[in-house]
């Protein structure tokens, strides 16, 4: 159980919370104390649109302790349109093959068990293709 | 500055080893290494180590290794940089002495991935990226590297098999070295019809997990016995650098910087160009790391170090020998030790014991050894000193 570890990333994981550098105006997910452009101090809070694109993907078919009972998932490397990039499952596919350059959007979504019945069901961010894109 | 000399090399057999616990594995490469050094006595040992804390419960590998190799009160650390953990020991034994506080050091690098299985595997390999960002969507070692393979397919037209050269080069090498967990040669139908673990990357992509430990012993040249019996080998450079940990915070994912940085450190150090290495062991944990430290090496230019293995030049006979003696591939991927088995088909290789794998003649030896996607990379010039 990593109650406080899960609650602390809340932000992140349910509103794509991130920063906006005050010096340079890189945007920034993950949000982290130095700009990773310009090397200064980035506090200032931003929130991130939830759109982008397809990088790169994957499936995964051997997956760790967690994720095993929804395996075989998709995962990919989603170049968000404000910049940065993020690491996510994909969701909601259907029958839709993916590609690179295949636009999508965040949705909320049930991530893992925390080990035992009694752990935390952790809920965070995964992407969907974009509808009617 | 003295010139330090890997005075000893010991390795077990790379495979599932059931039968063997971690600290009796790390002890029989240990005693290689010391016989093979021919009475050397180490004031400190350096372990190189990724995942004994989540694979056998155990951590503080430093007093319990000392203490089964009966060396209990040298000092002893564990360096722990993910897959790179053995080259991280081997260059903390080689400040050990540079700095003239330690005499001989002994390096050892060793992973039991055998004592856990299946899915706590995986979760215990996922520790190593980027927990937070990463680990937290599912995501997989494997998966990360296909990420990286599926992205440098599209941008560079690679054909389906482009990588295949790869496998077959390790997996012909491994039949010449009997510490490998693989040892029989494959076939391009082989890898062909092989399935796919992460699209686009098939299991013979991957390296398998091998339990493993390998040690070295250095010293400083003046410290060698006089009957000593073995060509000396010297390490003549060496780099360590980083890059971000999560492989989506990168500017450019194609690109090795860490490992690309390391390496010139070394070669400068060395005082040579890439044109003068005579063999390359790169950490061919998957085919794509393989393809990418060739061109962060300066072995090929940007999006064309699939064509090496392709057209044959990473052969035993070819421009640019790599993988000697199986690689990560056919060796096996032993975790925190593979820097070290690294190092030690290098010394074969430069002393000229490398048998029926042996490159013709080689003077100098590059070794990168990787942590994840290159987040960490330190890189070793060996050279064979007269």
């Amino acid at each position: 159980m990593e109650i406080a570890r899960h609650w602390r990333l809340k932000q992140q994981r349910y509103g794509l919370v991130g920063e906006v550098c005050p010096h340079c105006d890189y945007k920034i997910f993950p949000p982290r104390d130095i700009c990773p452009n310009c090397g200064n101090e980035a506090r200032t809070q931003y929130t991130f649109s939830g759109k982008g694109e397809i990088f790169s993907y994957t499936t995964i078919y051997e997956a760790p302790t967690g994720y095993d009972s929804n395996a075989p998932y998709t995962v990919a490397i989603v170049k968000l349109t404000e910049g940065p990039m993020i690491t996510a499952q994909l969701t909601d596919l259907g029958e839709q093959p993916v590609e690179i350059g295949m636009p999508v959007e965040m949705v909320t979504r049930k991530i893992r068990n925390d080990g035992d019945e009694r752990g935390v069901i952790v809920y965070g961010y995964k992407f969907r293709p974009v509808m009617g894109a | 500055m003295k010139e330090i000399v890997i005075s000893g090399i010991g390795q077990t057999a790379a495979g599932e080893q059931w039968e063997i616990s971690l600290r009796d594995l790390a002890y029989q490469a240990i005693k290689q290494a010391l016989d093979d050094s021919g009475g050397l006595k180490p004031q400190a040992l350096f372990v190189g180590n990724m995942l004994s804390l989540n694979l056998s419960n155990q951590a503080h590998l430093g007093g319990l290794l000392a203490d089964y190799a009966g060396l209990t009160g040298i000092e002893a650390v564990t360096l722990e940089a993910a897959g790179a953990s053995g080259g991280a020991a081997l260059r903390q034994g080689y400040l050990a002495i540079a700095s003239g506080l330690v005499d001989t050091a002994l390096v050892v690098g060793v992973e039991k991935f055998t004592d856990k299985i299946g899915t706590d595997v995986e979760a215990a390999l996922a520790s190593g990226m980027d927990s937070d960002y990463e680990a937290m969507q599912g995501l997989t070692p494997v998966a990360q590297a296909a990420f990286l393979m599926q992205r440098y397919i599209y941008e560079y037209k690679v054909p389906a098999d482009g990588f295949a050269g790869f496998a077959l080069t390790a997996h012909a090498n491994g039949a010449g070295n009997k510490f490998a967990m693989y040892q029989k040669a494959i076939k391009p139908e082989t890898y062909a019809r092989a399935e796919k673990v992460c699209d686009p990357l098939n299991l013979f992509d991957a390296a398998p997990l091998a339990d493993g430990a390998a040690a070295l012993i250095l010293t400083r040249r003046d410290l060698i016995p006089q009957k000593y019996s073995h060509p000396l080998i010297s390490i003549a450079g060496m780099g360590s650098s980083t890059d971000t940990l999560a492989l989506h915070d990168r500017q450019d994912l194609l690109s090795f910087q860490a490992a690309k940085i390391a390496t010139t450190q070394a070669l400068k150090r060395a005082g040579i160009s890439p044109e003068q290495i005579d063999l390359f062991e790169y950490h061919d944990a998957f085919s794509i790391y393989a393809a990418l430290s060739l061109e962060a090496a300066g072995f090929a230019k940007r999006g064309l170090g699939w064509q090496l293995a392709a057209d044959g030049s990473i052969g035993l006979k070819g421009k640019i020998p790599c993988a000697t003696m199986g690689g990560l591939k056919a060796r096996g991927f032993t975790g925190g030790a593979s820097g070290i088995y690294q190092a030690i088909e290098a010394a074969l290789q430069l002393r000229g014991s490398a048998g029926r794998n042996q490159v013709e003649n080689p003077q100098h030896a590059l070794i990168q050894s990787l942590g994840g996607p290159a987040s960490t990379a330190v890189s070793f010039v060996l050279k064979k000193t007269s």
